[in-house]
C-alpha cells in the first residue's frame, strides 16, 4: 500500500457549504492526519482557477492524491481532470449541506465522515493500468443472409479480416428466396428488385472476407481478442481464431404444420408466404393442386403470430411481405380478386405510403376480420367465413388459394426456445440441453446467448440493444428481434460496429459498454481461493471458467468490470485496483461510531450503499429539490449493488453501525440493472445477511434492500428518513461500545 | 469582432439526442474523434422530456446517465450545446462546416449559489420550453432538474430590450451580456445528422380541440405532466385548472396516416398511448380509458405490452377515427365523436381529458443545403451512400431502440468515408 502517497485535500466554501458547517474545523480535524499535505478551504474551488491551483499543488507539493469535497462527482467534471494523479471527489454539496440542517453537530459530523472517508480511498486506490494482451482483430460473422453479408461487407470496408460462416452450400438464405423486395425507399411506392445475387457478388470480390459454406462452428472458447474456433467445413475439421463474433444467424418460419387450424396440411390449396415466393420464382403463382390460374386469392394476416398458442409477438414484416405478394398476383393475373383478412395493418413509418397505395388498387380487398371457418370445396377452391369485418357483417370469401401470412422465429439455437405464452409466464426458457446449437459456446454458463423473451437474445433493449451478455458476440438481424431485410442491413451495420468497437478497447485493455474505457479489471488473490464457485456461476456475463478443481479461470476481455464477482466472493479476494473489499472496508472503518461513553450519546450510524448509476444520481436531484435526508446515513456508491461484499455490512453491524440500507435497481423480467442480475443478486445474498443478524443476535429489521429508479428522487429521502426512524425506534446496537 | 477556429475532426455529429449521442459515442470509444454539436442548451433532446420508456416503464434519465458518463469520461468527443450548423460544405471525406456557439451570458466564476439567487431574484418568465410550454420559467434558469451540462443559461432570445434590461438590473452579478457568438469552424471527414424530431402542431387540428380547450392536450405534455420533474411534480393535471381526471379519451393518429397532415404513420404513438393510458390508471385507480384508433402497431413483443394493457378492464378500445372534440355547455367536460368502424355508428363520449396522440415531424432546418438527401417528408433518405448519413427520426418516425440501432450503425457508414479518405 502506498503509505507514503502525499495527500492533498480541497474544501469547498461555496454554494451554501460554509453556511452548512464549519470548514475551517473540518480543516482542522482533516490535518491531523500526517498524510495530508495540503488542506485549503476554497470559495473557486469549482472553477478553472481552482482546478489550475491544484494542478500548481500536485506539481510543487508532489502530491499522489488529491481529495476533492466539493459538488457531487457527477458535476464539474469537466474541470476537476488531473493526469496521473489520483482523484476522489467528495460530495459536500448535495449529500451533505444542500440536505441536512445547517449549523448541526451531526450535519459537521457527516462532513468529516465522508472526508475521512474519502481520504482513505485515496489512499489505497492504485492507479488502473490496463491489461493488454496480443490480440485476433477478425470478426467472424456467423449466418450468410442478408444480415451476415452486410455485416461482413461493414466489417471489411471498415479494414477488418472477417471469416464468414454459412452452414448452407451458398450465401443468401431467406433474402435469396425473395422474388422482389418491399419498397424501401421514397417514395415507397413499387416492389424493388431482389440485389442479392449483386450482394454475394460483393462479398466475394472483397479479399479480406473468407467465405466458409457448409460450415458449422463445433466450439467456440475462449474470450475476445482470442476466440478459438472449432469449425466443420465441407466434413472437415478446421480451427482458427477470431477477435469478436456477430451472431446473423436470422429466423425460420413459424411450422405451418401447427396452424391446422388455418387448413394447412388440411386443404390442398393453403400455403405459406415461402411458398408463394418460391411460386413466384418459378414462373408465377398457381394453385398448389393443379397448377392452375387463380382468379381469388385470401392472405390470412398473424397466421401463428400474435396468438398466444403459437407466436405471442407480432412478427413485423408479414403485413408488408401480404401486400408485397398481392402485387406478384396482380402481376399475373390483373384481374384476380385479392383478399387480405387481418387483425391489425401494420405498416409502420413510411410504410404507410406503401399500405395506402395498395389500399387504392382495384380488385385488392383489404379488411380487419376474424376467420370463423374454412372449407375445401369439391373444385379444391377454399371458403372462408370471416367475421367481425370493417363492414360489420360476416362474409364468405371462395378463393383458389389461401396464403397464411407466417411469422418468425429466431434461429438461435435450441429448439424450446419457441416458448408459447403460457410457457414463457411459467419461466424464462433457459438455454439448456440445447438441440441444435449454432455457436456452441464453451463457456460454463452454456453454449449460446442468453435469451430474454421467445429465444431473442437478452440485452437493454431499449437503451443498449446491441449489448448481450456476451461480450464481444453480438447478434444481428431477424436473430435479435423479427424485422425486415430492409432493417437487418441496418442492423449488421449496428452489430459489426460494435464488433470492431470491442477489438479497438481490448486492443488498448479497456472494458466496453457500460463501463466503456475502465482499464481496471479483477485480480484475483488464487491462493485464498475454496472452489465455491460462486463467482463463476453469479458473473451475468460468464466472464469467468473453471478449471477441474473449481477454481476460476478469468478471462479478462469477458469482463464487464461491474464487480459482482467480488461481491459473490466470500473469501474477499477478487479486487480491482480501485475498488476492492479492503478499500470499501476501510472507508467504512474511517467512520466514526458515537457511543454512549465517549459522546453522551449513541446517535445512530447508518451505512447506505448505492448504485452509482441510478440510486445515487437520484440523490443529488433530491438535493436540488430541496429535500432532507436523516444525517446518520453514511452513503456508499458502488459500481453495482451485486458487487456488495455481504461481509461489508456485517462488518459494519459488528462494529456498531445501527443498521444497513442498499439501493439498487429493478430487477425481474423488466429488469433495469444494466448489469442485468446485480441487484437481483444481492437481494438474494440478503438470506446470508439476515444469517449473520440472527448470528449476532441483532433484530432482521437493521437491513434493508430497496429497488430505486433514477426519477425517484422524492421517494429516496422517504426511504431513508423512515429507516432512520426504524432504526431508532429498535435503539442502539449493542456491539457499540465492544 | 467574432473569434474564428478550425477544429478538425474524424466525424460532426449534429443533434445530440439519443440517436446523435449514440452515434457520438459509438465512434470515440471505437476511437475515432468526434464533434458534437447541439442546439438547445443541454443534451438527451425528446428522451430527456421523457417520462418513462415503454415497455419497461422505465425512466429515460436511466440510460442517458450512463450515456452522460460515457462522454464526460471520453475526451475524443467535443460538445458543444447552445449550437447551430450555419453551413455546410464538401462532400464526404471532406466536410467543411461552419457552427456558431451561443453564450450563455453567465460569468465563468459565478457559483451555483450566486446563480440560483439570481434566477430567484429574475423578475423576466419565459415559457418552459423544457416542459413544452406548460409552465413558466425564469429567464436565467437551469433547463430541467437533472440535465446535462448542469448549468444555468440566460434565454435572450425573443425577450425586448426592456426585459433584457430588467433581467441585467435583477440578476446583473451573474450576467455578462457581452459574451458573443463564436463562430468555428469544423474540417469534417464524415457527417451525420441526427436532427430528430417536433411534435406535429396540435393546433393544425383544428377539429379536435387542441386550440380551444385547455384539457385537450398532446402526448409530449402528458409525458411532462406525468414526470415528477415536471410542471406538476408529476400529477396528471392541467396546471391552472382544477376539473377531475375521471374519463380520459386518447386520440389516435391525431395528423398521423392522415394526407393532409402527415401522410406517414409516426410508429411510436399507440406504445406512448398505452403508456399513457397505465400513467392515468396508474394515478387515478377509478379513471376510465377511451381509446380510439384506426390500427394498434405494436411490432415484435411489444404486443406483449399490448396485451397486458387490454386486460385493464377501465381501458375502452374503439376503433374509428375521431371526427370532433367539442365542449359540453356550462362544463369543462369535453365530447368526443367517433364513427366506430366495427358497428358503423357515431359515437359520443363524455370525457374530461382529451390526449391527442400527435406524430413526429422531422425537425431538420429548411436551409439544409442538400436538398436531394430529403425525402418529399422533409426526412434525410437512407439509400444514398458517400453523402451526409442520417440517423434517428430524422430519417424515419421510430422509436428508441431503433434510434440507437440505427445510429450505431450509422457511424458504421462514416468510418468507411472516414477510411477511404485516408
Amino acid at each position: 500500500m502506498a503509505d507514503e502517497r502525499k495527500i492533498g485535500v480541497y474544501i469547498y466554501s461555496g454554494d451554501g457549504i460554509a453556511e452548512s458547517f464549519d470548514c475551517n474545523k473540518l480543516a482542522e480535524n482533516i490535518k491531523e492526519d500526517s498524510s495530508i499535505a495540503v488542506c485549503k478551504i476554497m470559495k473557486n474551488l469549482c472553477t478553472k482557477k481552482g482546478a489550475d491551483e491544484i494542478r500548481n499543488d500536485i506539481d510543487t507539493e508532489g502530491l499522489g492524491a488529491v481529495v476533492i469535497g466539493a459538488s457531487s462527482q457527477r458535476y464539474h467534471t469537466d474541470i476537476f481532470t488531473f493526469e496521473n494523479t489520483i482523484m476522489e471527489r467528495v460530495n459536500l454539496r448535495e449529500a451533505v449541506a444542500w440536505t441536512h440542517e445547517p449549523n448541526d453537530e451531526q450535519t459537521f459530523a457527516l462532513a468529516l465522515d465522508y472526508m475521512k472517508m474519502g481520504i482513505e480511498k485515496a489512499r489505497m486506490v492504485g492507479i488502473p493500468e490496463p491489461m493488454v494482451l496480443d490480440i485476433n482483430d477478425t470478426v467472424m460473422v456467423v449466418g450468410g443472409g442478408v444480415t451476415g453479408m452486410n455485416a461482413a461487407i461493414a466489417s471489411a470496408k471498415a479494414g477488418y479480416r472477417v471469416v464468414l460462416a454459412e452452414k448452407a452450400s451458398e450465401l443468401g438464405g431467406f433474402y435469396r428466396k425473395l422474388y422482389k423486395l418491399t419498397p424501401r425507399k421514397a417514395p415507397y411506392y413499387s416492389l424493388e428488385e431482389n440485389t442479392c445475387e449483386a450482394l454475394i457478388a460483393e462479398v466475394m470480390s472483397i479479399p479480406r472476407i473468407k467465405v466458409l459454406t457448409n460450415c458449422t462452428i463445433e466450439e467456440t472458447s475462449g474470450q475476445p481478442g482470442m476466440f478459438d474456433v472449432k469449425a466443420k467445413v465441407n466434413g472437415e475439421e478446421l480451427t482458427f481464431q477470431v477477435g469478436t463474433i456477430v451472431q446473423a444467424t436470422g429466423w425460420k418460419p413459424y411450422n405451418p404444420n401447427k396452424l391446422e387450424h388455418l387448413g394447412y396440411g388440411k386443404f390442398k390449396n393453403v400455403v405459406t408466404n415461402i411458398e408463394i415466393e418460391e411460386f413466384a420464382n418459378n414462373g408465377g403463382i398457381k394453385r398448389k393442386s393443379d397448377g392452375g390460374d387463380i382468379k381469388s386469392v385470401t392472405f390470412i394476416q398473424c397466421a401463428g403470430s400474435r396468438d398466444e398458442n403459437h407466436l405471442p409477438y407480432c412478427s413485423n414484416v408479414c403485413c408488408m411481405s401480404s401486400l408485397k405478394q398481392a402485387m406478384y398476383i396482380r402481376e399475373k393475373y390483373p384481374n384476380a380478386a385479392v383478399y387480405v383478412i387481418y387483425k391489425d395493418i401494420r405498416t409502420p413509418g413510411n410504410y404507410e405510403k406503401f399500405y395506402k397505395r395498395m389500399q387504392n388498387e382495384d380488385s385488392i380487398f383489404l379488411t380487419k376480420g376474424e376467420i370463423v371457418e374454412m372449407r375445401e370445396n369439391e373444385d379444391d377452391t377454399i371458403s372462408l367465413d370471416v367475421d367481425n369485418t370493417l363492414l360489420d357483417e360476416k362474409i364468405t370469401i371462395k378463393s383458389d388459394l389461401v396464403v397464411l401470412a407466417t411469422g418468425l422465429v429466431p434461429a438461435s439455437g435450441p429448439e424450446r426456445v419457441v416458448a408459447t405464452a403460457k410457457e414463457a409466464e411459467s419461466e424464462t426458457v433457459k438455454v439448456e440441453d440445447p438441440k441444435d446449437p449454432v455457436l456452441n459456446l464453451k463457456y460454463i454458463q452454456g453454449p449460446e446467448l442468453p435469451t430474454l423473451h421467445y429465444g431473442f437474445p437478452d440485452s437493454h433493449y431499449i437503451c443498449f440493444p446491441y449489448e448481450t451478455r456476451r461480450t464481444g458476440i453480438y447478434a444481428a438481424g431477424a436473430v435479435r428481434a423479427p424485422m425486415d431485410t430492409a432493417s437487418a442491413k441496418n442492423d449488421a451495420y449496428g452489430a459489426s460496429l460494435k464488433a470492431i468497437q470491442c477489438i479497438e478497447n481490448i486492443r488498448k485493455g479497456t472494458a466496453v459498454h457500460p463501463r466503456s474505457g475502465d482499464k481496471t479489471y479483477p485480480d484475483f488473490f488464487f491462493q485464498r481461493c475454496t472452489q465455491c464457485k460462486r463467482c463463476t456461476e453469479e458473473c451475468p456475463f460468464g466472464a469467468l471458467q473453471e478449471d477441474v478443481k473449481g477454481t476460476p479461470q478469468p478471462n479478462p476481455n469477458r469482463c464487464r468490470r461491474c464487480g459482482i464477482c467480488m461481491g459473490a466472493c466470500p473469501e474477499r479476494i477478487i479486487s480491482f485496483k480501485n475498488y476492492s473489499v479492503q478499500i470499501v472496508s476501510a472507508m467504512i472503518k474511517s467512520i466514526y461510531i458515537p457511543t454512549e461513553e465517549e459522546d453522551g450519546q449513541a446517535t445512530p450510524r447508518i451505512i447506505a450503499f448505492m448504485c452509482e448509476n441510478d440510486a445515487y444520481p437520484s440523490l443529488d436531484i433530491a438535493a436540488r429539490k430541496g429535500f432532507k435526508i436523516s444525517p446518520y446515513i453514511r452513503i456508499i456508491p458502488v459500481r453495482c449493488l451485486g458487487s456488495v461484499s455481504t461481509s461489508w455490512i456485517a462488518d459494519s453491524l459488528s462494529k456498531g453501525f445501527d443498521g444497513a440500507i442498499l439501493f439498487g435497481c429493478k430487477y425481474g423480467d423488466d429488469y433495469q440493472c444494466h448489469f442485468i442480475k446485480g441487484s437481483e443478486l444481492a437481494n438474494k445474498r440478503m438470506e446470508n445477511v439476515q444469517e449473520k443478524l440472527k448470528q449476532l443476535v441483532l433484530e432482521p429489521e437493521r437491513v434493508e434492500l430497496h429497488m430505486l429508479s433514477l426519477d425517484e428522487f422524492d421517494k429516496l429521502p422517504e426511504i431513508m428518513n423512515k429507516f432512520a426512524k426504524t432504526i431508532e425506534e429498535i435503539g442502539p446496537n449493542p456491539y457499540k461500545e465492544m | 469582432m467574432e473569434k474564428h477556429q478550425i477544429q478538425e475532426t474524424d466525424l460532426l455529429v449534429v443533434g445530440a439526442g439519443i440517436a446523435g449521442i449514440s452515434s457520438a459515442l459509438e465512434a470515440a470509444e471505437t476511437g475515432y474523434s468526434v464533434v458534437l454539436v447541439e442546439k438547445r442548451p443541454y443534451i438527451g433532446g425528446r428522451v430527456a422530456q421523457l417520462n418513462q420508456y415503454f415497455p419497461k416503464m422505465c425512466p429515460p434519465t436511466c440510460g442517458l446517465e450512463i450515456n452522460t458518463r460515457r462522454l464526460k469520461d471520453n475526451p475524443l468527443i467535443k460538445l458543444y450545446t447552445l449550437t447551430d450548423v450555419v453551413s455546410l460544405d464538401g462532400k464526404a471525406g471532406n466536410y467543411t462546416v461552419k457552427i456558431k456557439v451561443k453564450p450563455r451570458y453567465i460569468k465563468d466564476d459565478c457559483t451555483d449559489e450566486q446563480l440560483e439567487t439570481a434566477s430567484k431574484n429574475c423578475s423576466v418568465e419565459i415559457a418552459d420550453e423544457f416542459n413544452y410550454g406548460l409552465n413558466k420559467v425564469k429567464a436565467l434558469h437551469i433547463p430541467s432538474i437533472n440535465v446535462y451540462p448542469m448549468k444555468y443559461v440566460f434565454s435572450k432570445e425573443g425577450l425586448s430590450a426592456e426585459q433584457i434590461k430588467q433581467v441585467e438590473s435583477d440578476c446583473g452579478e451573474c450576467l455578462d451580456l457581452s459574451q458573443h457568438d463564436e463562430t468555428i469552424e469544423i474540417k469534417a471527414k464524415a457527417v451525420i445528422y441526427a436532427t430528430g424530431w417536433k411534435p406535429y402542431e396540435a393546433k393544425n387540428l383544428d377539429i379536435l380541440g387542441y386550440k380551444d380547450f385547455p384539457n385537450v392536450i398532446t402526448n409530449v405534455e402528458m409525458e411532462r405532466l406525468a414526470s415528477p420533474s415536471g410542471p406538476t411534480a408529476g400529477v396528471i393535471q392541467i396546471p391552472g385548472m382544477r376539473n377531475e381526471i375521471k374519463r380520459v379519451a386518447f386520440v389516435q393518429c391525431a395528423g398521423s396516416r392522415d394526407e393532409t397532415h402527415l401522410e406517414y404513420c409516426s410508429s411510436i404513438c399507440c406504445l406512448a398511448s398505452m403508456k399513457h393510458a397505465r400513467f392515468v390508471r396508474e394515478q387515478y385507480p377509478d379513471s376510465e380509458i377511451y381509446f380510439f384508433y384506426i390500427d394498434i402497431r405494436s411490432p415484435g413483443a411489444f404486443e406483449d405490452f399490448y396485451n397486458e394493457t387490454k386486460k385493464d378492464p377501465k381501458i375502452h378500445w374503439h376503433r374509428g377515427k375521431v371526427a370532433k372534440v367539442f365542449k359540453e355547455l356550462n362544463s369543462n367536460q369535453l365530447i368526443v365523436e367517433a364513427e366506430d368502424t366495427l358497428t358503423g355508428k357515431l359515437k359520443q363520449t363524455k370525457v374530461d381529458l382529451v390526449v391527442l396522440a400527435t406524430g413526429m415531424k422531422p425537425s431538420i432546418n429548411s436551409n439544409f443545403p442538400y436538398r436531394e438527401i430529403i425525402d418529399e417528408n422533409g426526412f434525410i433518405r437512407t439509400d444514398l451512400a458517400d453523402t451526409i448519413i442520417g440517423c434517428g427520426v430524422a430519417t424515419g418516425p421510430k422509436d428508441v431502440a431503433g434510434c440507437v440501432q440505427e445510429a450505431t450503425g450509422a457511424v458504421m457508414k462514416a468510418i468507411h468515408i472516414i477510411k477511404e479518405g485516408n
